[in-house]
């Protein structure tokens, strides 16, 4: 079964206008259940729109998105995926617990059961003891961690990620993608994340969509084969180098095609 | 031990300053032989105060009332307005130049002309011209915090599916609670204000800023002073509440949306 169902996805933005962008062209992609795929190219490749696209953030303007063999809008309102930010976006007059209790909360969830489900996800991301403190006294990957939690309190079997460790030091970084990918492997989650960094992606990834602008498209899907489980002594892994090293060929030639068709251009 | 350092750090420059200040004046006064109708010394002006304290009472009552009705009604209308505003565009659109219009006239002279419509001893021209005085900076202020949400936050709350009063009460109006605090401390001494001046344009003798008037009148500078001296007691007094509310109202106080500021959460 697919989490994630893309055919012949277009995005415009402005359409018909001087200004007018195509954000995304005939996207095809498929995502496995338990999949984590790795969405990666430079500004302006759409990467980041495609995400919010699959949230229904934004309308598709051509092609079909199904998420758990739902419309897209179907699985927001049925809050079928959890979704985290570069920004952790936590309210800062709301405490930790109240902040995760935010989602239970819209749909309607009772106080004790909210509070037993939030402290469920606070052992999760190892930060029991800061249920009743404010974002503002949380280091920012804490604040990381607790909107992950927050995205998953409803235990969604997809999680969406718009570059969220993209704030972090490279040391918090490296430590909270160990987490993430341990925390999905025990919630068995979906996940698809958008990143700027090769590293990042191949670490956490079975696969990365290497994307490419003007328009934005998918260029090439690289396989990620790094046997067993992933940890820090992934990152000395001949495979771990291998899919680096793909990912990294596949925006090189990103960047040599849009150059050679600049010179044709002229 | 360490707090008592840091209470007198921070109270005793501005304390020794103002006790300089009241010395120098009074040296000044007595040293240049200065003529109590150009200027009075502050140990006249306190003797005026003490003498005086129940006439000068009466008037505080009298402005500080006034200050205080036209500031919560301002207050409560700037609110709802603003909330109104957050909610439907288009009223915002036929509002707003009329707000600016209506800001661009040198407000005082409106006492004049509610003066003429309401009875000569009515309180009421003066609470109206603080109610909109206070209104226009509530409206301001609560409407940006209603407005200036984090697109995140927004997001997240559509990827919840909420709807757009669940955004508004889980969202705008938490977001615009320090917005209204801060207005309120602008808006506390200024309602003060407000009520003094009004009461230069004519109507019942009875508060602060006609007292000042017809002191200065009658020459009696000290006594204007003591009076001065209750107006700046009633404007601090004013202020001092809003801030203690603030304190109450939101955790973290301050020091939270100072934190907000520099970074982004």
């Amino acid at each position: 079964m697919s989490a994630v169902d893309i055919r012949g996805l277009g995005k415009v933005f402005n359409q018909g206008a001087a200004n007018q962008v195509d954000a995304l062209v005939d996207v095809d992609l498929s995502i496995a259940s338990g999949e984590f795929v790795s969405l990666i190219g430079p500004s302006g490749c759409g990467k980041s729109t495609l995400l919010r696209l699959v949230a229904n953030l934004l309308e598709p303007t051509s092609g079909s998105i199904t998420v758990n063999d739902k419309t897209p809008k179907q699985a927001r309102l049925d809050q079928d995926y959890g979704m985290a930010f570069q920004q952790s976006g936590l309210f800062e007059w709301r405490t930790v617990a109240k902040n995760i209790e935010l989602p239970l909360e819209l749909k309607g969830w009772d106080k004790s059961k909210r509070r037993e489900r939030a402290m469920e996800m606070l052992e999760l991301v190892k930060l029991p003891d800061f249920a009743e403190h404010y974002p503002w006294q949380l280091s920012g990957g804490m604040q990381q961690r607790v909107a992950i939690a927050r995205a998953l309190a409803v235990h969604p079997p997809l999680l969406l990620m718009d570059e969220p460790f993209g704030a972090l030091d490279e040391m918090t970084r490296e430590h909270m993608q160990s987490e993430l990918l341990s925390i999905c492997r025990r919630t068995s989650t979906t996940v698809v994340f958008v990143t700027h960094s090769i590293p990042e992606a191949v670490y956490l990834s079975n696969r990365v969509v290497v994307m490419s602008p003007r328009p934005g498209r998918i260029t090439k899907i690289v396989d990620v084969n790094i046997e067993g489980e992933r940890t820090d002594a992934t990152r000395d892994n001949a495979a771990f180098f291998a899919g680096i090293t793909a990912v990294r060929e596949a925006l090189r030639g990103v960047e040599m095609s849009d150059h050679v068709r600049g010179i044709e251009d002229r | 031990m360490t707090r008592v350092v840091a209470f007198l750090r921070s109270f005793l420059p501005p304390l020794v300053f103002g006790v300089g200040f009241l010395t120098a004046w009074e040296l000044v006064v007595k040293g240049f032989d200065l003529k109590p109708y150009f200027l009075a010394p502050p140990s006249k002006i306190w003797e005026m105060f003490t003498t005086n304290f129940d006439l000068i009472w009466g008037a505080t009552k009298v402005s500080g009332t006034n200050a205080l009705v036209g500031l919560l009604v301002g207050a409560a209308f700037g609110v709802v307005m603003s909330l109104l505003l957050s909610r439907y565009k288009v009223l915002g659109e036929i509002v707003t130049p009329l707000a600016i219009a209506l800001n661009a006239i040198p407000i005082f002279v409106l006492v004049a002309v509610l003066n003429n419509m309401f009875a000569i001893t009515s309180e009421v021209p003066r609470r109206i011209m603080v109610t909109l005085v206070v209104y226009f900076i509530v409206l301001v202020n609560v409407a940006r915090g209603l407005t200036q949400v984090s697109p995140t936050h927004v997001e997240l709350m559509r990827s919840y599916a909420a709807s757009e009063f669940s955004i508004l009460r889980k969202v705008r109006v938490p977001n615009a609670v320090p917005y209204l605090f801060t207005a309120l401390k602008i808006a506390a001494p200024a309602s003060v204000i407000t009520a003094f001046v009004s009461e230069y344009f004519g109507g019942s003798q009875n508060g602060l800023g006609s007292r000042i008037a017809s002191n200065i009148a009658n020459s009696k500078n000290a006594v204007a002073w003591a009076y001065v001296l209750g107006a700046c007691l009633l404007g601090l007094t004013f202020y001092v509440i809003s801030t203690l509310l603030e304190g109450v109202a939101t955790p973290g106080g301050g020091a939270r949306r100072g934190k907000r500021r520099t970074r982004p959460l």
